[in-house]
């Protein structure tokens, strides 16, 4: 043992003056080394599946060449022609599920941050119960997606869910029970399950920003008879505008990508007032095996999305700068 | 410098190789285990009155499979609503079970992915020979003119159950005709008391599907011309959905909140229950109906009738269950083994049972039911009133997109809205498009 021991510690004496000659900064190598593994992870799990992505969106890969991709012939930009083509049934159905989404997305994403801006600015202050209530909202955001939106499916039922036995039973505001998970509801059902598990997310945001906020700059501006709106409108707004910035872009992001609410919500029969983009095109995928056509699709969501995100970063730098 | 890019380079190898040997040593000592004797993975479909019923029926059948073979299997029972995309993701990852179970109708579709090992001749008489099986039942196995790529394990037909004593209450006897049935079916609804003629897996698009292509049958209608093309936009199709849709629409003898009834068992529920008169189901319900509590003796059955003009009095498909084996099996010989062991007769004997399911082998006994009425009822409606659903690659997407269609239908009439048969003929233009869009 200490003769092996002995010729390895002179190799790495040896070694040591060598490093010196190379006039380089010792352990220069060690970030590159540190982010490796996640710049490699990041090529193997979110680079190569969207390249891969891009060149099935111009393949003819239906269930005839599944088994082997390589054998299924180029569709040129056929794809994408029929994506586009809001005239005929596969573009259409494309088109209006995007403008669903659209909707969702917004809505989603302004009545969330405006719930997660009121409860984080409430509490704000300590109060008696503070971490209770602090703890009670992130509850949401803490479930399991499946487990909180399967919840929610139950609690939606039209004869056994807790909701019509509480507005038509228990309160009687409705005569009839109405179906919350079919027809035209369901975009009203939907809207509710994904505020309910995103606003914890904007309040938990809103919260830790406010940290960054000096008391002092109220207490100066309650000297010169700010209200709390006012002090909101002039000290909070724009101190949290950073957060803000990145906040919306990130829920615009995943509310527009959302595919468990509406999948776990509705299971294999989705209404088409629910029927959310990310949903459509995995139905247009898996359910027609036409995996070029859905990979088309998902191109011209990600090209929507890049676009949407430069647009927004291009504006609000700019406000910024003026600012 | 060089050497320190060296060090850095072999660094982060190790660290990689680390990771990547971390994992395949934990991929190899799962393989490790079974390494001794073969073990065969099978995929089997929920044919009981639950995912774990069927576990219970089918572990001792594999345990003295395993014991007359030394091939041990390793099952998973799939529900109908994942089968589908589990089969489709194992196809596209080569990384399959060994054998699995397919609803017949998709034979074809998975025919045409090449994925299926073929039974030639060879492969047929491994198992038994083709000469063991219906017929009919064996025609679903794959495109006419090729060897199949799957052979039938359970047959199904479909059978209008109903409720003898509230036909009797009533005064009524069972319907030979759709215009009795809806007769019958409005005599036999009270809104006010919550009952029903009928109960209709209405949100289900798979039960959806086959009464479009059962309705359409019976009008003289195809759903594919000779080369494989969608018809779903002719009138005999679209009658056909016209009718089914107006038993909730016009006729009013199912309840509005049926169209979220997403799977069959619902609907066979509240026909045990005492809640509707009728259902529309195949005759695996038999099990379903008993487990809820409803007597053998206290319901009867008839072929789904069809309307008195009609051109065909088809009244199923030739449903059931298939057993395909994936082509890139490591046990073939093994997996042949398996499924001539559960298509032979003791077994299909000790499963017709329990799985309510109809002989696929010739002079086999039907197991489905002790009663010799039921049991005549339904052999007649399998082997002479009932039709092939389309053998074409296409026809799973005739499933998908009619079958979602008439959820998206029913949906609407149920909350309110009133589809009208131009409604129909758009909807089913739209999925007659999508089928020709993606199959093109």
């Amino acid at each position: 043992m200490t003769v092996t021991s002995v010729p390895s510690t002179g190799a790495a004496k040896g070694a040591r003056p060598a490093a010196r000659r190379a006039g380089r900064r010792q352990g220069w190598w060690l970030p590159y080394a540190l982010l490796a593994p996640a710049v490699l992870l990041e090529l193997v799990i979110h680079v190569l599946p969207m390249l891969t992505g891009i060149w099935m969106s111009f393949l003819r890969l239906t269930k005839f060449f599944i088994k082997n991709w390589a054998a299924a012939p180029s569709a040129g930009l056929r794809n994408y022609r029929l994506a586009l083509d809001f005239n005929a049934a596969v573009g259409h159905a494309l088109l209006q599920s995007f403008l669903i989404t659209c909707a969702y997305a917004v809505i989603v994403v302004g009545v969330s941050w405006v719930f997660g801006m009121a409860a984080a600015v409430v509490l704000q202050r300590s109060f008696r119960g503070r971490p209770w209530f602090r703890t009670l909202f992130l509850v949401p955001y803490a479930l399991p997606v499946y487990a909180g939106v399967i919840t929610w499916n139950f609690m939606l039922q039209r004869d056994t869910g807790v909701i019509n036995h509480l507005l038509a039973d228990n309160l009687g505001l409705l005569s009839d029970r109405p179906f919350w998970l079919i027809g035209s509801n369901a975009f009203v059902s939907l809207l509710v399950v994904a505020i309910w598990r995103m606003w914890p997310f904007a309040f938990l945001m809103l919260m830790a920003g406010l940290q960054s906020v000096p008391q002092d700059v109220y207490e100066a501006s309650a000297v010169d008879g700010a209200h709390a709106f006012r002090q909101w409108r002039s000290i909070t707004l724009p101190m949290l505008r950073p957060v803000n910035v990145v906040l919306v872009l990130v829920m615009f992001l995943w509310v527009f990508n959302d595919f468990n609410t509406p999948y776990v919500l509705f299971g294999t029969s989705q209404p088409p007032a629910g029927d959310l983009v990310s949903f459509h095109i995995y139905n247009a995928s898996f359910l027609t095996w036409n995996f070029g056509l859905g990979s088309a699709m998902s191109v011209l969501l990600l090209l929507f999305l890049l676009l949407v995100t430069g647009i927004y970063l291009v504006v609000v730098n700019r406000r910024s700068r003026r600012a | 410098m060089k050497t320190r890019t060296l060090t850095a380079a072999v660094a982060v190898t190790a660290l990689l190789l680390g990771a990547t040997a971390a994992l395949a040593c934990g991929s190899s000592s799962s393989k490790g285990k079974s390494s001794g004797s073969v073990t065969l993975t099978y995929w089997a479909s929920n044919q009981g009155t639950s995912l774990d019923n069927d576990k219970q029926v089918l572990t001792p059948v594999l345990d003295a499979f395993t014991k007359e073979t030394g091939v041990a299997v390793k099952m998973e029972v799939i529900g109908w609503s994942d089968l589908q995309t589990r089969i489709q993701t194992a196809v596209t990852s080569g990384q399959g079970p060994d054998v699995v179970n397919i609803g017949n109708t998709w034979a074809v579709s998975l025919q045409a992915t090449d994925a299926f090992l073929p039974f030639g001749d060879a492969e047929m008489k491994a198992i038994g020979g083709a000469d063991k099986f219906v017929k009919p039942a064996l025609e679903t196995g794959g495109k006419k003119g090729s060897p199949p790529t799957s052979v039938p394990l359970y047959g199904l037909a479909y059978g209008l159950y109903y409720n003898k004593a509230m036909f009797k209450a009533a005064g009524l006897k069972p319907p030979t005709t759709w215009e009795e049935m809806v007769v019958a079916a409005k005599a036999l609804t009270d809104p006010a008391k919550k009952k029903y003629g009928f109960a209709l897996a209405a949100g289900s698009y798979t039960e959806n599907c086959h009464f479009a292509f059962i309705n359409a049958a019976q009008n003289g209608a195809d759903v594919f011309d000779a080369k494989g093309n969608p018809t779903f936009t002719q009138d005999g199709v679209v009658d056909g959905i016209v009718r089914y849709l107006d038993l909730m629409q016009t006729d009013k003898v199912v309840n509005p909140a049926d169209a979220q009834y997403d799977n069959g068992a619902l609907a066979v529920t509240d026909f045990a229950n005492g809640k509707v008169a009728m259902i529309l189901n195949q005759n695996n319900a038999d099990a379903t109906i008993v487990a809820n509590g409803m007597s053998k003796d206290a319901y009867g059955v008839v072929a789904y009738p069809a309307p008195k003009n009609a051109k065909t009095d088809v009244a199923s498909h030739v449903a059931g269950i298939n057993l395909s084996i994936f082509a890139n099996t490591k046990h073939k010989d093994e997996a042949l083994q398996f499924v001539e062991y559960m298509t032979s007769p003791a077994v299909q004997e000790q499963l017709g049972k329990p799985f309510a399911s109809l002989p696929v082998l010739n002079d086999a006994k039907a197991m489905f039911t002790d009663n010799p009425q039921e049991a005549a009822t339904f052999i007649n409606i399998y082997n002479t009133r009932a039709k092939p659903l389309p053998l074409v690659p296409a026809e799973d997407q005739f499933e998908t997109t009619v079958g979602q269609a008439m959820n998206a239908m029913f949906a609407k009439i149920a909350t309110g809205g009133t589809v009208t048969r131009n409604d129909v003929k758009a909807a089913m233009q739209t999925a007659q498009d999508q089928v020709t869009a993606s199959t093109g």
